[in-house]
């Protein structure tokens, strides 16, 4: 009957898990409010804000953990919080956005500068290889 | 015959260099273990990712996000190529720059134009003497990627999808097989093709909280970077599995030139003690 008054909690992120272990509830920062899940809810699926999830074990411990956003599932004896290891919002996605994309601007256009020394000597070997094959041509023309 | 005093700092020289190649193999090794356990832990999400995404399309057949949908006619491609950082790889970033040029060349020659999205400062060095646009780049990940620093750029690339500036979306990066074989492989992340659905026959479906097109955008959006931070992650233990062989070769190769100098060294030598005793013999005759 333990698992009537249980529910099974996984807390995974992209980089690795976080949490799992039996829960007797679970609280939530869902993007509409803050929501508790007790054993045998009905089946939901949210996103989640920046907050903290709160769970509570059967022998009344209480753990906490920060999610940077994300979602959760929920099924009546399982739920799963799908957390972002990041802290997400739609500003500070388009600026990261922006900075990758600026980076690539940059590099096209100082082909030449930022160049480290690695690259200068594959440069170099290439040019010298191209001289090569240039000299070898004219050997064989002349 | 070279003097012995050369072929000696000769020596000494070569096993300087072998005692580096040896140090790099050891430190691959280990990294190379904590890069196979990240893309273990990286596995759950994604898998559970999966799982609800397919369930959500299969309860909402009259919602298709375009994300999901295939595009009838594809004028241009992405491709996100995942490289390193660093050389002395062997040929890891060689060959997945080829199976990226072998991809271009395929869309290419279906009329399609190509841009580029770089993960590492080895593709960003290759591809930029390309006359090819490239979107996006991030580098300097560092043995530990992090997805935070994976959002822009795939963001970008996720923009230029909505936006229809690409059709379709490749990720290119170098498979894991095991320490000796590391695959260049090619998947398609957009539209995503296969979500499986087996084993949701059960038909019940979730409250959704808000509604489940924005539920739906949001998952496939971490969907889509969390697949990418996979690549990363698989680039960075295929690297030093690649590092830790090729830096064993290197190591083994330093072992045989270190003996075939010893023999050289020790023949100069006797030749030298040789010499010395036939003009001492000769000039003891001579007297």
């Amino acid at each position: 009957m333990a698992e009537q008054h249980t529910i099974h909690v996984d807390i995974v992120s992209a980089e690795g898990e976080i949490f799992s272990g039996d829960a007797a509830m679970v609280f939530a920062p869902a993007s509409e409010g803050e929501i508790g899940v007790a054993p045998r809810h009905a089946p939901l699926l949210s996103l989640l804000k920046p907050g903290e999830v709160r769970v509570q074990t059967p022998d009344g411990q209480q753990h906490f953990f920060f999610v940077g956003g994300g979602a959760i599932e929920v099924q009546p004896n399982q739920v799963t919080v799908l957390a972002d290891t990041a802290l997400r919002a739609k500003d500070i996605d388009e600026a990261a956005a922006l900075a990758a994309k600026q980076r690539a601007e940059e590099a096209l256009r100082d082909r030449a500068a930022h160049i480290t020394q690695a690259e200068a000597l594959a440069e170099l070997a290439r040019a010298a290889a191209q001289l090569k094959i240039i000299e070898r041509l004219r050997k064989l023309r002349a | 015959m070279p003097g012995t005093k050369e072929i000696r700092s000769k020596i000494s020289s070569v096993k300087n260099t072998q005692k580096i190649t040896k140090a790099m193999q050891m430190v691959a090794t280990s990294k190379m273990r904590r890069a196979q356990e990240r893309m273990r832990l990286a596995r759950p999400y994604a898998q559970k990712m999966r799982t609800v995404i397919g369930h959500l399309t299969e309860a909402n057949p009259d919602y298709r996000h375009p994300f999901l949908q295939p595009r009838d006619e594809v004028k241009s491609i992405g491709i996100v190529v995942v490289s390193t950082d660093r050389g002395l790889a062997g040929a890891l970033n060689a060959n997945v720059f080829k199976q990226t040029l072998y991809l271009m060349r395929e869309w290419q020659g279906k009329g399609a134009s190509v841009s580029l999205c770089l993960i590492g400062a080895k593709g960003l060095a290759f591809f930029r003497r390309l006359n090819v646009p490239i979107l996006a780049n991030v580098s300097h990940l560092g043995d530990r990627p992090h997805v935070k620093d994976l959002i822009g750029t795939v963001k970008v690339m996720l923009d230029a999808y909505r936006e229809g500036q690409i059709d379709r979306l490749f990720l290119v990066n170098a498979q894991f097989v095991n320490t000796m074989t590391q695959k260049p492989v090619a998947e398609q992340l957009l539209p995503i093709e296969s979500i499986d659905t087996e084993g949701l026959q059960e038909h019940w479906d979730y409250i959704y909280e808000p509604e489940a097109a924005r539920i739906l955008d949001g998952l496939l959006m971490r969907y889509i970077e969390s697949q990418v931070y996979r690549a990363a992650v698989e680039n960075v233990a295929s690297e030093m599995a690649a590092r830790m062989v090729a830096m064993k070769a290197a190591s083994d190769n330093a072992g045989k030139l270190i003996n075939e100098l010893q023999l050289i060294y020790n023949k100069a030598r006797q030749a030298s003690i040789t010499k010395e005793l036939s003009e001492i013999v000769g000039g003891a005759a001579a007297v």
